[in-house]
């Protein structure tokens, strides 16, 4: 489904991402985790199109991103500047349905249909600045799956909230993606976050990045904030993938699992 | 608090207009030069009956209106294509600044060469001089536009057209208002001045003019005093008309106006 080979971007002299390999499955949920600052944005950047990447190939379902993608919609770590404050939540998720063709009724009723997923329902007629900031970024959730895209890219998607709303996003978004069958790639810094919601993690290096490691997770379909977290495959898998964003080496008992 | 500021301005108001009085009354100034304020305040309710100074009204109105309604057609869209095209701006710029110092006022005997109609003069230095506070504003609203705002709705495949026009014009309209307001008391000022200028058939300025020279001091002050009352007027429209609009952005931005 993304098939991302050998990526390569440098700001003037300054390489960020140096030869990028990522591939994720149809369906599948990709975490990519790093320190901060070793260009994973300028990854996610790359892969929507906003940026040229000064090499390497970028291909959505064996197509070429060679423009901005119309089967592709991304979710902000910025709500607050992501979201349009003049529009209520229904016209900012029924926005980008322009693109699609669909007359005002039918742009409506899938905005509605989609804030209800998030569990906005009653929240329609709402304006953003009249939300908690969990509730805006649900709002952008709502958004992309509206677009019904076939990838999903989502940067830092749970960096401006608190604790509480963000594990409650985190299975908002396993939910609605297992849900719609959706290819998602999410960024994050955070090493829990990356393997809770994540079938597979991706581990890059300082900057210039590279991919330090790709690391199945093996926790099953269904998971759960407290149960999940307590697992011992859960612990394992963190403690690696926390060595490796310090810049460790790869340990023979994950890769073993590969 | 709304309510203390309103009353507060009217005692403000009503404290000047008592000491011009007390001050006209105590003989210190000739009353032939500057009427005691009692009498400008009569001769101002006696313009409300006053035909001759209604008719003036009236199309000195209907040149405000149209004038400023010409500005803001090509003052916004030429702000919009300066603020979307920075190389143009670049290019533009130099000229901008150069003519937006001149007073606009320095023009109007420019004008009286360039149209014959009255109308039409007023108009063309109304839409001078009032399109630069929305030109400035619109461009600079346009530069502070949230590069992450138009970055979603780019991300969604909409072109530059459609961003200027979803994501840009609706971020930049608070500051665009503003600079249509800013307009709308320049216009005031230049209908008069052109028509004290230029001369012509009718207008407050022209009613000024005639006022002056049959030596009636009180009707003169009185009609300077209702283009004073309309121009607060029309600010105060404007500003419940933005503050309806961009609720909004007064809440993002938390200002209290």
């Amino acid at each position: 489904m993304l098939e991302i080979t050998d990526l390569v971007h440098s700001y003037g002299s300054h390489r960020v991402l140096d030869g990028v390999n990522i591939r994720a499955a149809e369906g599948e949920l990709v975490c990519v985790v790093g320190p901060s600052g070793c260009g994973k944005s300028t990854l996610l950047r790359s892969v929507a199109g906003l940026i040229r990447p000064t090499g390497g190939r970028v291909l959505i379902g064996g197509q070429p991103v060679d423009r901005i993608p119309d089967n592709l919609a991304v979710v902000f770590q910025d709500y607050s500047r992501s979201l349009y404050p003049w529009m209520t939540a229904a016209n900012n998720v029924a926005l980008p349905l322009r693109r699609r063709g669909l007359d005002r009724r039918r742009r409506r009723e899938a905005a509605i249909a989609a804030l209800d997923q998030v569990g906005l329902a009653d929240a329609a007629a709402k304006y953003p600045w009249e939300m908690s900031g969990g509730m805006q970024q649900r709002v952008s959730i709502a958004r992309a799956l509206a677009y019904r895209p076939s990838l999903l890219l989502m940067d830092e998607p749970f960096g401006s909230v608190d604790a509480q709303t963000r594990e409650d996003l985190e299975d908002l978004v396993l939910r609605v993606c297992a849900h719609h069958g959706m290819t998602t790639l999410l960024i994050t810094h955070d090493i829990d976050e990356s393997v809770y919601v994540g079938d597979r993690v991706i581990v890059l290096t300082r900057s210039p990045a590279r991919v330090a490691a790709d690391l199945p997770v093996d926790l099953g379909e269904s998971r759960d904030q407290i149960a999940t977290r307590q697992r011992d495959a859960f612990v394992r898998l963190r403690a690696e993938v926390g060595r490796l964003v310090r810049g460790g080496s790869p340990t023979s008992t994950v890769l073993e699992k590969k | 608090m709304e309510h203390a500021r309103v009353l507060r301005g009217v005692a403000g108001v009503a404290g000047f207009l008592a000491a011009a009085e007390i001050v006209g009354a105590t003989g210190l100034i000739d009353d032939r030069f500057l009427p005691r304020m009692s009498t400008i305040l009569r001769g101002a309710a006696e313009l409300l009956v006053d035909g001759e100074f209604l008719a003036d009204a009236r199309a000195s109105l209907a040149a405000w209106g149209l004038g400023l309604l010409l500005t803001v057609a090509v003052a916004v869209p030429a702000g919009l294509a300066l603020g979307a095209l920075p190389p143009v701006e670049r290019a533009v710029r130099p000229l901008i600044e150069f003519l937006r110092p001149i007073p606009s006022v320095a023009i109007i005997p420019l004008a009286i060469l360039l149209f014959s109609d009255n109308l039409h003069l007023r108009v063309a230095v109304v839409v001078y001089a009032a399109s630069w506070p929305i030109v400035i504003n619109t461009i600079y609203a346009l530069r502070d536009v949230d590069p992450l705002a138009k970055e979603t709705l780019r991300s969604f495949g909409f072109g530059p057209v459609s961003v200027l026009l979803r994501v840009a014009l609706p971020s930049a309209a608070p500051f665009i208002a503003t600079g249509i307001r800013v307009a709308a008391g320049t216009a005031v000022i230049l209908v008069i001045s052109a028509e004290l200028l230029a001369g012509g058939a009718e207008g407050v300025g022209i009613y000024i003019t005639e006022a002056a020279s049959g030596n009636r001091m009180d009707l003169m002050l009185g009609a300077a005093l209702w283009a004073g009352l309309f121009g607060v007027l029309s600010n105060t429209a404007l500003v419940a008309v933005e503050r309806r609009l961009f609720r909004w952005h007064d809440a993002r931005t938390g200002a209290a106006r």
